[in-house]
């Protein structure tokens, strides 16, 4: 036995001896400078990959948006490498139509998930692309970034959003992508129906009007199949002129201080209370 | 239930449910009336969409191709009715979608005679020209999958079929449209089931009814031509027996492989419905226009089996059976399988079998919902012998690739036998429904 034991044991000093990896120990200080959520936003399977790559030196360390900017400084001089530029980019919502103002046609009894009620015939809402309002993208996220409003619809905080996708993948409408900061300019609706067809669904729905495009500058709003659509290649030209004469408020300028903006023109929406399941059926 | 039930075949597992086809299998088929407005949406199959051939404005006859084929899996539609193309824009679909439809306003004055199509011989068709004549026909499966008749007929390369199965089950609570259909044009089914055994390459047919429609039975083996090898067999009652694998085991003891086709088991199924439509349209040249649909229901007054335009507004339609505005429900297909309808504002399309208008006192209301208990009463009633009760856990925790990787998620068939037996009252099908849904989304992006 003791034979045994002794054997085993050189046998385990040779293979440490010559099987060893070295890492470079800085992969383990970077990681424990960064956020360790393993969000995924950064575009790397987890933070330790995420490590590894700005350790090698293919990753800058500011495209963790997720973490303090100055803990990305200290990973950048660390390393000795420039922090890089990395946007922060948050989850956006591209529906306004809470209950106090988009109609519900058919009441939804079943399984509390979006995903479930959609499946039934769209879920009973009105507007076919609008927020179903049951939650599923406040489930899946795992920051606690997103909470829902009193109308029923999702709010993002956008200081702990990641950036992470998974409400993206959750909605079964697909109204949520990822945008940086920087992309105030923004169509808060997915509806292709137009004019009155559209209002008569929701009171704050994109008409198609055309009168944001016409106000932008350049090519920066066009009218596609009945939606205002940025286009964010030109997101320099976007100022706050452009949804000054939406009359429903569908296009708005999120800004860093003042929150949702709408333009002057819009119409103001002071109902708090649901609408009643209209019409029947 | 007869006393020789229990020598009848029939499939392993399943469920009872209460049938209530009382109201409408005795009363004859009888045509509805046009509506001043019809519209035909674009997506009514599985498969790619049809695209438009007509212009706004242009005028059609009844019986016209309004739309061709987007591909193989797809299928033209024709005109119901004679009026003139008001416009094709988006409307709201039976998906709760909105989707491409040509909106056609009627002639109040047209006859509605069918003036398109002219007669062809069948017999001269290759098995391959039967496939494209099929297809032309626009007929998918009228059972409620919807899925073009002709995909079936072609019969992938190196694979045989020996048997054709007809499709007479009609399980589902409430509806009765096979069954009319049966007892109706059984010279139709004939005529339909020779061209799809010729063009499958079939020896053989047999029509599975359930035997609370012995009446059926006998017609139709009365109606068997001489020299056409078909045979007529009753099944014991049982759900979700009109489901192609289970009818397959029931009939031929033959096991369709997981994510396979019926072909690799030898057969090809179709409903009677759809052959009934082949073996009448197909030597006219004319295209799917019209199908019998079951009106039923608590709340309607003329519940009852109507011969409808495809196109015709829901709400016409259920007026017409004496719909009083009041209702709480309404089902598109049975009970068991169908889906709840958001809003009447839709058209009736092909894979509607029938509608079941609830009043507002014949629903339940939501059960209280408890946890499992691990009965195994999912397990003995799913007839595609899965574990509803672990995927159900998996789904609570949202674990969908586990379920699909671990526990044959994609086997589900979603009947509903084990929501239908469970004690605790667990929504197991839309969980599943839930995950499935969640899956094919993570598997595109």
């Amino acid at each position: 036995m003791l034979g045994l034991g002794v054997i085993l044991a050189v046998t385990l000093a040779v293979a440490n001896r010559k099987l060893h990896v070295y890492e470079d120990p800085r992969i383990d200080q970077v990681e424990a400078m960064l956020p360790g959520a393993n969000c995924g936003a950064c575009g790397t399977p987890g933070c330790r990959a995420f490590a590894e790559g700005c350790v090698a030196g293919s990753i800058a360390p500011g495209k963790c948006t997720v973490n303090d900017p100055a803990n990305n400084e200290s990973i950048a001089s660390l390393l000795g490498v420039d922090a890089g530029a990395g946007e922060k980019r948050v989850a956006r919502l591209a529906c306004a139509g809470g209950r106090h103002v988009a109609w519900t046609r058919a009441q939804y009894e079943g399984i509390r998930s979006c995903q479930g009620a959609a499946l039934i015939s769209g879920g009973g809402k009105g507007c076919v692309w609008g927020c179903l309002g049951l939650g599923d993208c406040q489930t899946v996220c795992e920051f606690g970034a997103i909470t829902m409003s009193d109308a029923g619809l999702p709010v993002v905080d956008e200081a702990l959003c990641t950036a992470c996708n998974a409400c993206v993948v959750a909605c079964p409408k697909d109204l949520f992508s990822i945008h940086p900061v920087s992309h105030r300019l923004w169509v808060a609706c997915k509806s292709l129906a137009q004019g009155d067809e559209a209002l008569a669904e929701c009171e704050v729905a994109c008409t198609g009007c055309g009168r944001c495009a016409a106000d932008a500058p350049g090519d920066l709003v066009s009218i596609e199949n009945g939606l205002a659509v940025v286009d964010y290649s030109k997101n320099r030209l976007a100022s706050q002129k452009v949804i000054q004469r939406c009359p429903t408020g569908a296009i708005v300028w999120i800004d860093d201080q003042r929150g949702v903006v709408k333009g002057g023109q819009a119409k103001r929406i002071t109902r708090k209370s649901p609408l009643p399941l209209g019409k029947g059926v | 239930m007869s006393a020789n039930s229990a020598a009848l075949k029939t499939f392993p597992h399943g469920v009872h449910p209460r049938e209530c086809k009382e109201s409408t299998e005795a009363k004859a088929t009888r045509r509805l009336p046009f509506a001043d407005e019809m519209r035909i949406p674009l997506s009514q199959h599985l498969g790619a969409p049809a695209k438009p051939i007509v212009r706004e404005g242009q005028e059609v006859v009844r019986g016209e191709p309004i739309a061709e084929p987007g591909g193989f899996v797809s299928v033209p539609m024709h005109a119901p009715a004679t009026g003139v193309v008001e416009r094709i824009a988006l409307a709201p679909d039976h998906r709760g979608g909105m989707s491409p439809s040509i909106f056609l306003r009627l002639y109040p004055s047209a006859s509605q005679e069918i003036l398109y199509g002219a007669p062809q011989d069948i017999d001269g068709l290759s098995p391959k020209e039967l496939v494209s004549a099929v297809q032309a026909t626009g007929v998918v499966g009228l059972g409620g999958a919807a899925f073009p008749t002709h995909v079936k007929l072609a019969v992938p390369e190196g694979k045989h079929v020996d048997t054709v199965i007809a499709n007479g089950c009609e399980c589902e609570p409430y509806l009765t449209t096979d069954h009319r259909v049966m007892l109706e044009q059984p010279g139709h089914i004939m005529d339909g089931l020779r061209i799809v055994m010729r063009a499958v390459g079939a020896e053989r047919a047999i029509i599975g009814v359930e035997e609370n429609k012995l009446d059926a039975v006998e017609k139709l083996r009365e109606s068997v031509p001489a020299g056409l090898p078909v045979t007529v067999e009753p099944l014991r009652v049982k759900y979700p027996q009109g489901a192609e694998k289970m009818l397959a085991k029931a009939l031929l003891g033959r096991e369709i492989p997981s994510g396979g086709l019926p072909a690799d088991a030898g057969v090809a199924v179709f409903n009677v419905a759809t052959l009934a439509q082949v073996g009448d349209l197909l030597p006219k040249h004319q295209g799917l226009i019209e199908r019998v649909v079951t009106l039923t229901g608590p709340g309607l007054a003329r519940p009852g089996n109507y011969l409808i335009a495809l196109g015709t507004p829901l709400r016409f339609a259920l007026e017409q059976a004496g719909f009083d505005g009041h209702v709480s429900q309404v089902i598109l297909g049975g009970p068991m399988m169908g889906a709840t309808a958001a809003s009447l504002d839709l058209p009736l399309t092909k894979g509607i079998t029938g509608i079941v208008v609830m009043r507002p006192e014949d629903v339940l209301p939501p059960k209280k919902i408890y946890p499992c208990i691990k009965c195994g009463a999912c397990l003995e009633a799913c007839p595609m012998r899965l574990n509803p009760s672990r995927l159900g856990v998996l789904a609570r925790k949202g674990m969908f690739q586990e379920m699909d990787e671990r526990f044959h998620l994609r086997d589900c068939f979603e009947c509903g036998c084990c929501s239908y037996v469970c004690p605790a009252n667990i929504p197991l099908v839309q969980h599943f429904r839930i995950a499935k849904a969640q899956n094919r989304k993570r598997s595109v992006k």
